[in-house]
């Protein structure tokens, strides 16, 4: 198959991680992984962002597929259900304003800077050889430690929903991906081929002349 | 002919996540993404091989016989 260069992201993805590790401060590259796929669904109403530019899912696909580190095995019915996916965004997007917070509070001058980053939310791993100081205040380095944490539990869990069930497993319960599918949903509230051309087993059968898509 | 016959695939769109694996995977490029929100296979292109089943992540791909 034709390779573009944006198949290439996954490099982003990996280099992004690895920044990271060395100066904090390039966590705030992240931000793109957050605000393109948002204004891309919110401009053209498509998930152009996850079907082609996001290194993440691309980098699971080649360490899940080529590289054999998947069980390949079908996810729990439970991890697709709109509860699920709907709850974990707001799981999600609550902890990210708690975030948000604590960046205020530094910003504030109320608490000081804490340089470590935390996984999974709870564990918090010292990180202080990445910083080397700001130009700027020590909240955009508590940003950038918080921002750095979201990223690196997300690619922990994909990383072992990729290994235990198929490579891209991520993807099913992403909360960029269900963000971005929820703008989606609002921006095509006249489209309802989901629900029309859905019959037998939920598995959609018609049949249509000419295109043959369903 | 534009037949449609023999093993095609199908897809459960209330829980397709419209991430788009299927669509590179495809040998006939026979699935689209649609709105954002479900894929939908062309079944006069799809060849009925089932990469795209192997690997969707919500595994809502099937195949199914289809006589016409
Ligand atoms: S669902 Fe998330 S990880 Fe998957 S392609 Fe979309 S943004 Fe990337
Ligand atoms: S791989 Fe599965 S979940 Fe993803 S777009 Fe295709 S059918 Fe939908
Ligand atoms: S079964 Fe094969 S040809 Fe048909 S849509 Fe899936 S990947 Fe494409």
């Amino acid at each position: 198959m034709k390779k573009f260069w944006y198949d290439y992201l996954w490099i982003a993805s990996l280099l992004y991680l690895a920044l990271g590790f060395f100066n904090i401060l390039f966590a705030w590259l992240g931000m793109l992984c957050f605000l393109l796929p948002l204004i891309l669904s919110a401009v053209k109403g498509t998930k152009i962002y996850c079907n082609r530019y996001c290194g993440r899912g691309q980098l699971f696909a080649l360490l899940g597929g080529s590289l054999g580190l998947s069980r390949k095995k079908d996810i729990p019915g439970w991890m697709k259900k709109k509860w699920f996916r709907y709850g974990f965004l707001s799981f999600f997007l609550t902890m990210f304003a708690l975030m948000l917070w604590n960046t205020y509070l530094v910003l504030a001058g109320a608490e000081s800077l804490k340089t470590a980053v935390s996984l999974l939310w709870v564990f918090k791993l010292p990180w202080s050889w990445a910083y080397h100081g700001t130009l700027f205040h020590p909240a955009v380095a508590q940003f950038a430690f918080g921002f750095y944490s979201v990223m690196l539990t997300s690619t922990l869990l994909g990383l072992l929903t990729m290994i235990f069930f198929k490579p891209r497993s991520w993807c099913v319960y992403c909360p960029m991906g269900t963000m971005t599918q929820l703008i989606c949903k609002g921006k095509s509230k006249n489209c309802d081929f989901v629900t029309d051309e859905t019959h037998k087993n939920g598995y959609s059968d018609k049949k249509e002349e000419g295109g043959g898509y369903s | 002919m534009n037949r449609v016959r023999g093993k095609k695939a199908f897809v459960k769109q209330e829980e397709c996540v419209a991430c788009g694996c299927c669509v590179k995977l495809c040998p006939a490029e026979a699935i689209k993404i649609l709105n954002g929100l479900a894929a939908k296979v062309d079944r006069i292109k799809c060849l009925g091989c089932g990469k795209c089943a192997k690997e969707c992540p919500a595994s809502v791909i099937r195949l199914q016989e289809v006589e016409e």
